[in-house]
């Protein structure tokens, strides 16, 4: 029985007369895809070793090799796609649940893509950035419903804690454990330097990495790894990790064999112990029990710092959020379902959530109705794509967003989705000592400051464009928005009107 | 020091509670929350009925309660001790990394679950009655003792363990725990494992005036994960 055989989907094509043999390719190569033949002085390669991660393309002297994807297929059918048989053919061998990792690759529409931003002509002018101030500041945190004045007149101004950034970007939850201890460096280095905001996740925070503590959020999630108060009290804000867009409704777990070093010491269990975060917090049953978990952080941390719940789109996603508001929550964060990760079951992948887009208009429309928006900032991710995103996104009603793969992207990340392996060329998604030095936290911090820079200079110039000088009048200002290629409903939850109206 | 939490409300309480360099004595208590969150070095007596997590992430001090505790006594605590001169709520411990509980009587839904160990830090909770289903779920570190007393029943509930990849159970009972999910071994506890509870049990039967004599007068089961990555096989690469 040999229908296990999986034909590889990607071959490696070398280019012999390029080719010098410096056998870089093995060197580079953590799954043993290159291969040196001493008696023929020759470099072969195995296609099935191979995850098209792009390291020994990238490094080759003589530029020899590249990736193709082949061309050997399955009898055409529409129905029955040849991901679709290799599918099975794992799991009827393995008995496993289908695990990968990263954002859904399957083709769900992207509104991002379908809506366009509006600019200014004749009348009020567009407004240039390089010569007239543009405010990208945004204080993120509960604002206070009425002005209030003390016996003299004067503004009392004790205001609930806030967090402020230059701009809004943050780096998502990545956990010390999922990701590597230098592109952990490189995220709190770079959010230091932009005055954003990076996030431990739920693997805890090294304590190499607690001076960066103003720019870091510390998240709790069900299994509470690494929280002490100590811990809560180091970060700018504290984040309880309710679901994730990549997976939601269920739990992560960090195999054992991934749990060791200073992964085992910052999580605080043992080495070799499963790290599994239970798909609930087994105390939190309803609004009112997360209201209590808010206000026990707010109490450890003296209410010094804002509590962010952290939620993946889901269906109900508006209810959900109104209830997180009146938790006594600051900040809501809500992960769309193309959101990445460093592992989740495939099918929960593709399969479970419901885009950013709809689900950010519908909560900012939902919680204006109600009139409790004001109650508390809204923070999306879930595929932040670029700067346009993030312009789309706050005149959607977002007051910031997270990127999480394009700051991995930033860092060398090629997308490969092979993150649960734990053999990441590029040093970001391994603990392995030989991988993880390759990514130098001097380059990679310099990579993630100039592209967030470089977003901050072009939401400027978009937002100038549309006349507007302060993203805080971009905030949930929908009428810069036209959707194309549209349906009546799909305009309606985002609130916008067609291209042409 | 001494205060009345007599309509203060739980914040402004804990606001006095958390300034104060000395120990404390709240007298009046009727469910105010949160008590102690994260304290690290005094002790705090609750004269009444604490609210809802009590002792949360606590950091090293010590809390007594004459009375019964509510919900979440615990919750995510990295040190200290709590001492529960009556019943507990649902969740007792959860998350608990470090420090000791002790609770005279019984003790909720969920007791211990997802407590965890590390280094020299294992937690330990003693609950001297029953408790209910769901007995140290995902249990991944530390020591749980039931003790049983005043039951001839079975002292806890359903689906003990499930889950569990750490730490020890201990059930003192005339009757075999049955229908154990399957991560987890049974065993009748031996003399090195009796042993090996000793100062626990006499720190109980010191704190709540209850003989080992009598504490001893029934044999204690002892519960262990069989496997201590269970879901290892669980995945297949896409």
């Amino acid at each position: 029985m040999a229908v296990d055989y999986i034909y590889p989907d990607y071959e490696i094509v070398r280019n012999y007369d390029r080719c010098i043999t410096c056998r870089v390719c093995e060197r580079q190569c953590a799954n043993e895809a290159h291969r040196y033949l001493e008696d023929e002085n020759k470099m072969i390669c195995d296609d099935a070793k191979c995850v098209n991660c792009h390291r020994c393309v990238s490094l080759c002297p003589t530029k020899a090799l590249k990736i193709v994807k082949t061309d050997h297929c399955f009898k055409d059918n529409a129905n029955w796609s040849g991901k679709t048989i290799k599918e099975i053919y794992k799991q009827a061998g393995s008995g496993g649940v289908l695990l990968s990792s990263m954002g859904t690759p399957e083709n769900y529409p992207v509104y991002f893509d379908k809506i366009l931003l509006n600019a200014s002509q004749v009348t009020n002018p567009p407004i240039d950035p390089l010569r007239e101030p543009m405010e990208t500041k945004v204080f993120l945190g509960s604002k206070s419903q009425t002005v209030r004045r003390d016996a003299n007149g004067r503004l009392i101004t004790d205001m609930p804690p806030h967090i402020s950034l230059s701009m809004p970007i943050m780096f998502s939850a990545m956990s010390y454990g999922s990701i590597s201890y230098n592109a952990h460096e490189s995220l709190a280095r770079a959010a230091e330097k932009l005055g954003i905001l990076y996030n431990t996740g739920e693997g805890g925070l090294h304590e190499d990495f607690y001076k960066y503590g103003a720019s870091t959020i510390v998240q709790v999630a069900s299994g509470r790894f690494g929280v002490h108060v100590d811990y809560l009290n180091s970060g700018a804000a504290v984040e309880i990790k309710m679901g994730q867009g990549a997976k939601p409704g269920i739990g992560g777990h960090l195999p054992g064999k991934k749990i060791v070093g200073d992964i085992s010491k910052t999580r605080m269990i043992p080495e070799g112990s499963d790290a599994i975060s239970p798909a609930p917090h087994h105390d939190i049953y309803s609004i009112e029990d997360l209201r209590q978990l808010v206000f026990s952080l707010k109490e450890a941390t003296g209410y010094k710092k804002p509590v962010i719940v952290k939620i993946a789109a889901v269906h109900n996603v508006s209810a959900i959020a109104s209830g997180i508001a009146r938790s006594g929550a600051d900040i809501i964060a809500i992960d769309g379902f193309r959101g990445g990760t460093g592992a989740a079951p495939t099918r929960i992948r593709d399969n479970v959530g419901i885009p950013i887009e709809l689900a950010l208009a519908s909560v900012d429309q939902r919680l204006r109705n109600e009139g409790i928006r004001d109650q508390v900032s809204i923070v999306v991710g879930g595929s932040i794509r670029s700067s346009a995103d993030i312009v789309k996104a706050v005149a959607l009603g977002a007051d910031c967003v997270y990127i999480g793969t394009s700051a991995l992207l930033a860092l060398g990340c090629h997308l490969c989705r092979s993150c649960q392996t734990g053999k990441c060329n590029w040093g970001i998604a391994t603990q392995r000592e030989d991988l993880v030095k390759r990514l130098n936290p001097n380059v990679g911090y310099e990579r993630l400051v100039n592209l967030v820079s470089a977003w901050q200079h072009e939401i400027k110039e978009m937002m100038g464009g549309m006349g507007i000088n302060s993203i805080e009048s971009l905030k949930g200002n929908r009428l810069m928005l036209r959707g194309v290629g549209l349906n009546e409903k799909e305009l309606e939850i985002l609130g916008i009107r067609h291209a042409g109206e | 020091m001494k205060l009345s939490a007599f309509e203060l409300g739980y914040q402004a309480l804990n606001e006095k509670v958390r300034a104060s360099e000395d120990d404390i004595e709240i007298d009046q208590c009727y469910g105010e929350r949160f008590i102690g969150a994260g304290a690290q070095d005094k002790t705090i007596t609750v004269n009444g009925t604490p609210g809802n997590a009590l002792g949360c992430y606590l950091n090293g001090a010590a809390i007594v309660v004459n009375g019964n505790a509510q919900d979440a006594v615990g919750d995510t605590m990295n040190d200290g001790k709590i001492i529960v001169y009556g019943n507990a709520g649902d969740a007792l411990g959860y998350a608990m990394r470090g420090g000791k509980i002790f609770v005279k009587g019984n003790s909720g839904y969920r007791t211990g679950i997802h407590m965890k160990e590390y280094e020299d830090t294992r937690p330990t909770i003693v609950v001297g009655g029953s408790v209910g289903s769901f007995l140290g779920e995902y249990l991944a570190g530390g020591l749980i003792v039931v003790l049983g007393l005043g039951t001839d029943g079975f002292p806890a509930g359903n689906f003990t363990g499930t889950g569990m990849h750490g730490g020890e159970i201990f059930i003192r009972t005339a009757i075999e725990p049955k229908s154990l999910p399957k991560q987890v071994s049974m065993s009748l506890a031996d003399e090195s494992d009796m042993a090996h509870l000793q100062d626990t049990l006499q720190e109980y039967s010191g704190l709540f005036g209850v003989s080992m004599d009598e504490i001893l007068s029934k044999p204690f089961y002892r519960l262990t994960p069989n496997a201590t990555n269970p879901y290892k096989q669980l995945y297949t690469e896409n």
